[in-house]
């Protein structure tokens, strides 16, 4: 069975009906969020965040988020922000080949520019390599370090994420 | 024995206890926190991932933030925390038995307030006693709060927001989740936290259940098996995973035992963990005088817990003249106005049904007792 609440995974159809998902013709460009929240939950951090306007819940705190691609500047203050680690920012833009995708990551260690890391699939499948262009850590996030990685352009609605890397390794004793 | 009098006392330092402490103390009362626990905060400081909710709720703020947040208020107050402090006993009076500091005491209180949480349910199966096997909770608790590792290859058995958070924590502190198995054919927690869990590679496998521990000594290696539609393993479907650690998280049941010894009413609802103390809007039970809030009332979580808190802390408060009547209706509106919030969605509502019974069961049996 697919679908988020069978596999943990969003469907195909469960995105393209997420009115938090932007446009392709937005994501072309340049940066845009994200929203790939599914599931009606009582939660509404993302639009209180955005100093734009842009992401609409409403006083129905179980309301879908809405995303207006007009007024998203991809600032990703909400990437950090949403407890759910359901958003990213997209780049399509980035470059001739390359889009950017922006995400969450919450494991230690974490990669730093220029590194090469393994780019994952909203199931955790390694589909490509990704570089690292940047990994922001500020104080505004909370602990959360968003992470700027570019891939193939061709991936970039598939790649959500990054393999964990290998931590110190921690004897019996 | 010697015995202390004061306004109100609340059994349980967590969410729930802290919230009503504070309420209370702020309208004027004299209040002691009691916890058995070397630390306050229940099971705040464990909570290390983002809290859902609306802004009202500090959404988007670490629990264990929010945690030193509501301890240092309640600590400001002037509320009295007796830590370390094991209450044993409750009597019909409501007078609470507590071993503090050595010393076996009576605390004889105008009010008193029950916020004692819930525990982990345990599910046997061959090897289950085995060193290894865990449930979630104290695997958080060792991970978030003594950073000690229980293990290095993992598998969880529920796939309900407790199943799927603890999960994401184990790996952060280091260790490798290699199936989270659900009997259920669905999910059990938010879409969202099972996404997290499945970026990092991990599957989520429903309709499964853990058939045996093997090892020796400790657990070596988890046999799981698909089960059919009334949950019965079905043979020939085994599959042995190489792991030292099995987490179970299936489900928590309210700590209820002082208010049975009190002689508070129950009502059975399987939505809230099983046996729930009756009671009404306020949260005051079948005994005059005697309050519950938070998990104790039925298994919820975290902002329900402190928002059900405030009601009885108010309502104690009041009840004692310490508030006037306009001035608590005007707290409890806004607070039950927060919980509805809490209590909608299509995670919310099952909770919302569960809690309209409780009230309304409880409703049936005062208006019995009138009679």
């Amino acid at each position: 069975m697919e679908g988020i609440i069978y596999t943990g995974v969003p469907s195909k159809e469960e995105l393209a009906a997420a009115p938090g998902v932007p446009s392709r013709e937005r994501m072309e460009k340049g940066r845009v969020a994200c929203i790939e929240c599914v599931q009606e939950i009582p939660c509404n951090p993302c639009e209180s965040i955005c100093k734009f306007g842009a992401i609409t819940i409403g006083s129905q705190i179980t309301n879908l988020p809405h995303l207006d691609g007009e007024k998203c500047t991809g600032c990703g203050l909400c990437v950090a922000n949403c407890p759910g680690l359901a958003i990213t920012v997209i780049n399509r833009a980035f470059s001739s080949d390359e889009a950017t995708v922006d995400f969450p990551f919450e494991y230690i260690p974490l990669p730093e520019a220029g590194d090469t890391v393994d780019a994952v699939n909203r199931a955790g499948e390694v589909v490509c390599q990704g570089r690292i262009v940047r990994v922001t850590k500020i104080p505004a996030y909370a602990g959360t370090a968003v992470i700027s990685m570019a891939v193939p352009k061709e991936f970039c609605d598939e790649v959500r994420s990054m393999k964990r890397l290998p931590g110190e390794d921690i004897d019996e004793e | 024995m010697r015995k202390i009098t004061t306004d109100i006392a609340i059994v349980g330092a967590g969410s729930a206890g802290l919230c009503a402490a504070y309420q209370a103390r702020s309208a004027g009362a004299e209040v002691l926190v009691i916890d058995e626990n070397h630390r306050p905060g229940g099971q705040l400081f464990k909570q290390l991932h983002k809290f859902f909710g609306s802004s009202a709720h500090r959404a988007g703020t670490r629990g264990y933030v929010i945690g030193r947040e509501l301890l240092e208020r309640v600590e400001k107050s002037g509320v009295t925390v007796w830590l370390d402090s094991v209450v044993y006993g409750m009597e019909k009076d409501r007078s609470i038995g507590v071993i503090h500091d050595g010393e076996n005491i009576v605390v004889d209180a105008k009010k008193v307030i029950v916020a004692t949480g819930a525990k982990e349910n345990y599910m046997a199966f061959p090897g289950s006693t085995l060193p290894g096997v865990m449930g979630a909770g104290a695997a958080q608790t060792m991970v978030n709060i003594n950073r000690v590792l229980p293990g290095k290859r993992i598998v969880m058995l529920g796939s309900g927001n407790v199943g799927l958070i603890v999960s994401y924590q184990l790996m952060q502190a280091g260790a490798d989740v290699l199936a989270i198995v659900e009997a259920a054919p669905k999910i059990g927690g938010y879409g969202v936290h099972a996404g997290k869990i499945r970026r990092a590679g991990v599957p989520i496998l429903v309709g499964h259940t853990i058939t045996r521990a093997i090892g020796e000594k400790e657990v070596e290696k988890v046999e799981i098996a698909e089960v059919d539609d009334h949950f019965r393993p079905i043979p020939g479907t085994e599959q042995i995973i190489e792991a030292d650690t099995i987490c179970l998280a299936v489900g928590l049941n309210p700590m209820t035992e002082l208010l049975w010894m009190a002689g508070c009413r129950f009502c059975f609802i399987p939505a809230f963990g099983g046996h729930v103390p009756m009671h009404d809007a306020n949260m005051e039970t079948t005994v005059q005088g005697l309050y519950v809030a938070g998990d104790v009332t039925g298994v919820e979580e975290a902002s329900s817990a402190m928002e059900e808190g405030n009601l009885a802390g108010v309502s104690a408060a009041a009840s004692l003249g310490l508030l006037t009547f306009e001035a608590a209706e005007e707290r409890r509106k806004e607070i039950l106005g927060r919980l509805d919030t809490l209590r909608s969605g299509m995670f919310g509502e099952r909770r919302r049904t569960a809690k309209e019974k409780q009230l309304a069961e409880t409703a049936a049996y005062e208006a019995g007792r009138r009679e």
